[in-house]
């Protein structure tokens, strides 16, 4: 593996019996971990190519026992990795070999729940899932849905930012966080917004959100809940090209509609999931649409007529519309069980992450089918088509010498291909360990260093999950350093007054 | 004497910069200078004036993104985006009739730094959840960028919502990217007469909670509702609650019959017509009837934001006697309110009731020489302060960029 960590620092390793025993009188009972066969599991996250054994694993269940461990660890210089329930896909959550881990799995309780202000307030351990089940008796949900839904926690998703399908609509985990309780590295906890909007003074809640475990521990969330739509109902749409396909997407947009759920997938991710769920995809299509419309009936129904109208425009070859709750349900199931079922036709997939503009769509597929002839490993494409979120998922087979490098160079080439495009390098699963490396892409050493000096004001000392997110660790000192150009400056001679 | 630089292109924004550190003289930050009479005023002699850095870059309806010199007039955007059935969704307000009695929208770049936002940050959110990316100069005399111009986007730690809002004390915006949305098709506004404050709270509360998809939650008591003029017939002496609908017609039509239902409990129930509804939000998203024409200048004016079921009691809480005046918005979670003058503006009196019942205020309508002295924005507890401080020194280690605009100390 090309990855390298931050050198574990040995002095720190010397101490990890000492270590182990001060985090036990923190978190009495069975909060600390620290036997090889217990932490085994905790050695890697959704991103399971890479793994390393922490030096010891920390389950706290309160916000002073968080704080406590971490202003210990602060003291003594020792890392910290947090972790909710370990679904990243980008090793955000990869731990460090003389680091500890934190796992906030035990915070797992939903504080409040307050309908009138259309807020719930949740410990970080609580799954997404779990938050729309709290409130869904009472007509209510929370939008952000990662596929990851059932597992991730909602801690997760704030540090991760994370999405789902439902974002071209609803927005990503930022646009529905009120308020949290962080606890910094220094162990100083602080509290940020509330059930109001704008907590005043700087952002700080929309630069936690996404900083995928770097700047602080998240021990409370307020997020906002929806009410339910009246109804939803999705139009499947196959086309003889991803031209067209892409072309619909446009043409639907441009007609003033944002449907609550836009989705694409290529013939071989098409003809995967029909295999496995039997959803009745049509098989002789380059291209497949589900456009998901919600909301009062009537809306719907307007929608889903000027929708059909214009896939036929668009030379779709067929297009069906659910009639029922359990047809619609049919037609997503393909879509939402895509990754698995490409998972039966190979050994191993390797998922990317990239954003690009639409219309590029055309061009950035063909250039992967290239790629795919060059580096001799399929690909199947699901695309969130509304906002550009484009998921390639390389099949290779792990036990094949050099097929897991290849599939990792041919992932490489793919974000570079999006971030040539106008696009970026991931839209929804985190930058973690994976594309760490691949930050210069889209970012120059001054767009990076001012990022870490984001990061210096949070975490002083840089032992927050570090060795994440960016390829060149700088200290703080260095990072603060000025250089003025005086006298150098040819601004005087500019009109002035 | 004020001196005012004026950079010709973002390499310039640069220089300026640069020069402005080497000599330590700290810069006033201005685009087009509409928001000059809002926030604290700056503590410099130095301006640096973007006004040249204007001009759309691109424009892609389809994939629903706009790229501009952070200068670009809001207004000529608006035109642009009106052209293609589009509009910025979260309704930037125009502070011009508050502050001057005059419309000023000002420049994209001012809106992106205040974080506006307007009536429909109930469902759109503000300039914040808007903001896709940017490139800009830091207090450190260095250009750099964040973000990108698609929607989906976790690739580094989200830049553009630090600087939403953080009214040009961290960098100077060169240029901005936004996501635009299609404006709705049709509107209309279901009025409810005659409730007290608190009855009106609560009747926002229930129209949330209704599958209506409502846009706009205002209320406006009878002495707010009769400083504009709303349309025959209506208000007539009382108060007006307004609820918003917008969408395709069958629907609209749909959930104005649903709302109008959910709502007779409370009292007397009108509908209104797209154009008159239009009305309604354009004045209340201005907060028009504390404008500054109509003869009410010199009162403060403060906006609150709070918990939005505990709205009516924090008015309540400012305003005992009933000296203030109150315009509820974003179902009661957002107060205009417009004291009598006083020496501090009335600083005291909304601090405390502001700490009793969550939230946070800015004094908006102010002399200068108040706004100097007393604190505009809410001041945040020493943990949360000194963290910004630290954000600040990250960006702008020298405080070249509009010192003291948000508070004394950053």
């Amino acid at each position: 593996m090309a990855l390298t960590m931050p050198e574990p620092d040995q002095a720190v390793l010397a101490r990890r019996a000492r270590i182990a025993a001060t985090l036990s009188a923190i978190v009495p009972g069975e909060g600390v971990i620290a036997s090889e066969r217990a932490m085994r599991p905790y050695e890697s996250d959704g991103l399971t190519a890479y793994r390393s054994l922490p030096m010891v694993v920390v389950l706290p269940s309160t916000t002073d026992q968080v704080a406590r461990v971490l202003a210990y660890c602060y003291r003594e210089g020792i890392k910290v990795v947090p972790r909710g329930a370990g679904t990243s896909l980008s090793g955000g959550a990869l731990p460090l070999a003389d680091g500890v881990l934190l796992g906030m799995a035990k915070f797992n309780r939903i504080r409040e729940i307050d309908y009138d202000n259309r807020v719930v307030v949740a410990e970080p351990g609580v799954t997404n899932l779990a938050v729309t089940q709290a409130v869904e008796h009472a007509g209510y949900y929370y939008a952000p849905d990662p596929s990851s839904q059932i597992a991730c926690t909602i801690g997760g998703n704030v540090a991760e930012n994370s999405g789902g399908v439902h974002c071209l609509k609803y927005g990503m985990t930022t646009n529905n966080v009120l308020g949290c309780e962080i606890v910094l590295m220094s162990g100083e906890v602080v509290r940020i917004g509330g059930k109001h909007a704008d907590a005043g003074g700087y952002d700080l809640l929309g630069v936690i959100t996404g900083s995928e475990g770097l700047l602080g521990v998240v021990t409370e969330v307020t997020v906002r809940i929806l009410r339910k739509p009246e109804c939803a109902r999705a139009v499947l749409i196959g086309f003889a090209t991803s031209e067209d396909a892409g072309k619909c997407v446009g043409r639907i947009i441009s007609a003033g509609i944002i449907p609550g759920g836009m989705e694409m997938m290529d013939r071989p991710a098409i003809h995967a999931a029909e295999q496995f769920v039997h959803a009745g995809y049509p098989l002789d299509v380059e291209a497949l649409l589900i456009v998901e419309l919600d909301g009062p009936r009537p809306e719907v129904d307007h929608l889903v007529l000027r929708v059909e109208t214009i896939a036929k425009e668009c030379r779709a070859l067929s297009c069906k519309t659910s009639e029922s709750e359990e047809q619609r349900l049919l037609f997503w199931a393909g879509r939402k069980a895509a990754f698995p079922a490409v998972g039966r036709i190979s050994p191993d997939y390797y998922c990317m992450d990239g954003t690009i503009p639409r219309a590029k769509l055309p061009q950035v597929l063909t250039r992967i089918r290239e790629l795919s002839r060059r580096y001799r490993l399929r690909v199947a494409n699901v695309f969130h088509a509304g906002d550009g979120n484009l998921h390639p998922l390389i099949l290779y087979d792990a036990n094949e010498v050099g097929e897991l490098e290849r599939a990792e160079a041919f992932g490489a080439d793919i974000l570079r291909l999006c971030v040539e495009v106008g696009g970026v390098l991931t839209g929804e699963h985190g930058v973690g360990v994976e594309k760490r490396d691949l930050m210069p892409a889209m970012f120059d050493a001054l767009d990076l260093a001012q990022q870490q000096r984001l990061k210096c004001a949070f975490d002083d000392k840089g032992l927050l999950n570090p060795g994440k997110v960016f390829p060149t660790l700088h200290r703080c000192a260095e990072l603060g350093r000025m250089h003025v150009h005086a006298g150098k400056v040819a601004f005087p001679d500019l009109p002035r007054f | 004497m004020t001196e005012t630089l004026r950079p010709r292109s973002p390499k310039e924004v640069e220089d300026a910069v640069q020069w402005a550190l080497a000599k330590t003289r700290p810069l006033e930050i201005i685009g087009n200078a509409s928001k000059r009479a809002l926030g604290r005023p700056a503590q410099t002699d130095l301006t640096l004036d973007l006004s040249a850095l204007h001009g759309v870059i691109f424009y892609e309806p389809e994939e629903l993104v706009l790229s501009a010199g952070a200068a670009t007039p809001l207004h000529d955007i608006d035109a642009m985006l009106a052209e293609k059935g589009q509009h910025l969704a979260f309704e930037p307000m125009d502070y011009g009739q508050l502050l001057s009695g005059v419309s000023n929208r000002g420049t994209i770049g001012g809106m992106l730094a205040a974080n506006l936002a307007g009536p429909r940050r109930l469902t759109a959110g503000a300039a914040r959840d808007h903001f896709l990316g940017f490139s800009g100069v830091s207090g450190r005399g260095e250009t750099f960028k964040s973000g990108g111009r698609v929607v989906k986007n976790v690739t580094g730690y989200d830049l553009c919502k630090l600087m939403a809002g953080s009214w040009g004390t961290l960098a100077a915006l060169t240029t901005v990217t936004v996501k635009t949305l299609p404006r709705p098709e049709t509107q209309t506004t279901v009025l409810i007469v005659g409730l007290d404050d608190a009855t009106a709270v609560r009747a926002m509360t229930a129209a949330m909670a209704t599958s209506c998809d409502v846009s706009g939650a205002a209320h406006l008591p009878a002495a707010v509702a009769g400083r504009i003029h709303l349309g025959e017939a209506l208000g007539a002496g009382r108060s007006l609650t307004l609820l918003r609908l917008e969408g395709v017609a069958p629907s609209v039509a749909h959930r104005k019959a649903a709302l109008t239902a959910a709502m007779k409990p409370f009292g007397e129930v009108q509908g209104s017509d797209d154009i008159l509804s239009r009305n309604f939000w354009r004045a209340i998203r201005d907060v028009m009837p504390f404008a500054a024409a109509r003869g009410t200048a010199e009162r403060p004016v403060w906006r609150i934001v709070t918990t939005p079921t505990r709205g009516a009691e924090l008015a309540r809480a400012i305003d005992p006697a009933g000296a203030a005046e109150v315009l509820y918005d974003w179902a009661g979670g957002l107060l205009w309110v417009m004291l009598p003058p006083s020496d501090d503006a009335g600083a005291a009196i909304v601090r405390r009731a502001v700490a009793a019942c969550s939230g946070q205020a800015m004094l908006v309508r102010a002399p200068p020489a108040v706004r100097a002295a007393v604190d505009v924005f809410e001041p945040p507890d020493e943990g949360l302060a000194a963290l910004m401080r630290r954000v600040k020194h990250g960006f702008d280690p020298q405080g070249v960029l509009n010192p003291g605009r948000i508070w004394a100390s950053l």
